[in-house]
């Protein structure tokens, strides 16, 4: 161990919390996937294709980019709700 | 009515088994008959963790194979009367075991015990899943570790999802979380999750908080359920957590730091040289 190590090992005994502290870095990143994760749960794996598929019909017509538009699958009361959801551009284009 | 318990978490070496055998026997030593079952076919250690190892004859698989009965398979507990352990196969055939096999074996044990706690092990697979399905509660083990946190919470999805009872529409099952090996020190220090940043992410009920302790692994060595150690405060916090999981209102303990007393460190390296 290097004595600049060592010292730091001193540092972190004696300053107790500090900002850096792991286990909010820890939190933070658990906090972030578990919520990427539940988002994801219970979705069927034809989604991501599904929005693939979208994008490239949507943009044979008009001008978008592919974070313009957003597939979702939403359930209520025993329902099942597909949500597409597109951002056209300011000025709408009609290509004939 | 017998209520059947998952003891799970999906990361493994988190203190399932511990907590499996530390639970039924303080069910037990409460007069409730309990049955504890082990559900890691091939990989069998709750026969060790009771210290029952060596009175092995049949087991779960042999039960649903129809080689044996379930009163032949069920071992007697040496410490409390009243439980009873059902050691799993150590066959590699993992398919063995079956979603009406353990229906059945469940209903059988329902007739003549109060609790069944079931000792899940590791994974989502098959027997994991078989382990959770029955249940009416379930104890999630976490560690305060970030691998350990995600992968409860994954479990939690599980239970709410693949379980009897959700699949029924019935009550869903009552989670409740157990942390084991916990360091207040570590916490205080910035090193590790406190139990605030675990309920924060999985906002389940808190059954407990079993701090890292010696006494587990002396306990595991002995082949004596961690609970029996009275002196212990790993056996302290276990018994609070089998207090709450009957209902009971019980502070919680060694959750705080240890004032830094010096005569108390100086004890305690007496003892970790002894």
């Amino acid at each position: 161990m290097t004595i600049s190590a060592k010292l730091n090992k001193v540092l972190h005994y004696f300053k107790g919390v500090d900002k850096t502290a792991s286990n909010k870095l820890a939190k933070e990143r658990l906090q972030i996937i578990i919520a990427h994760e539940r988002n994801k749960k219970g979705k069927p794996d034809y989604l991501v294709s599904l929005q693939k598929e979208l994008i490239d019909v949507i943009a044979k017509y008009v001008n978008i980019n592919k974070d313009d538009v957003c597939v979702d699958l939403d359930r209520q009361d025993g329902c099942s709700i597909l949500e597409l959801n597109v951002t056209l551009p300011n000025a709408v284009e009609v290509s004939n | 009515m017998t209520k059947t318990i998952v003891v799970t978490s999906g990361k493994g070496g988190v203190g399932k088994t511990t907590t499996s055998a530390s639970i039924a026997v303080g069910l037990a030593c409460r007069g409730f008959k309990t049955a504890v079952l082990d559900f890691d076919i091939g990989l069998r250690n709750l026969d060790l963790i009771m210290g029952c190892e060596r009175r092995v004859v049949y087991d779960f698989v042999n039960v649903i194979r129809e080689e044996a009965s379930l009163n032949q398979a069920l071992i007697r507990d040496k410490h409390v009367k009243d439980l009873y352990i059902l050691p799993a196969s150590q066959t590699r055939d993992k398919d063995a075991l079956t979603l009406e096999g353990v229906g059945k074996i469940l209903e059988e044990l329902s007739k003549t015990f109060d609790y069944i706690v079931c000792d899940s092990p590791a994974g989502i697979e098959r027997g994991a899943h078989l382990a959770m399905y029955y249940a009416d509660k379930a104890v999630i083990v976490t560690n305060p570790e970030v691998s350990s946190v995600r992968d409860s919470d994954r479990i939690l999805g599980l239970l709410a999802s693949k379980t009897k009872r959700a699949e029924e529409g019935a009550d869903p099952i009552s989670e409740h979380l157990l942390i084991t090996r916990y360091s207040p020190n570590r916490v205080q220090r910035g090193d590790m999750l406190s139990l605030e940043d675990i309920n924060d992410i999985l906002s389940v009920p808190l059954l407990g908080v079993i701090p890292e302790s010696q006494s587990v692994l002396r306990a595991s060595n002995s082949g004596d359920p961690v609970i029996m150690d009275a002196e212990s405060d790993a056996g302290q916090a276990y018994s609070d957590a089998v207090a709450r999981l009957l209902g009971e209102e019980v502070a919680m303990r060694f959750v705080s730091k240890e004032k830094n007393n010096w005569l108390k460190r100086i004890f305690r390296i007496k003892e970790e040289i002894a």
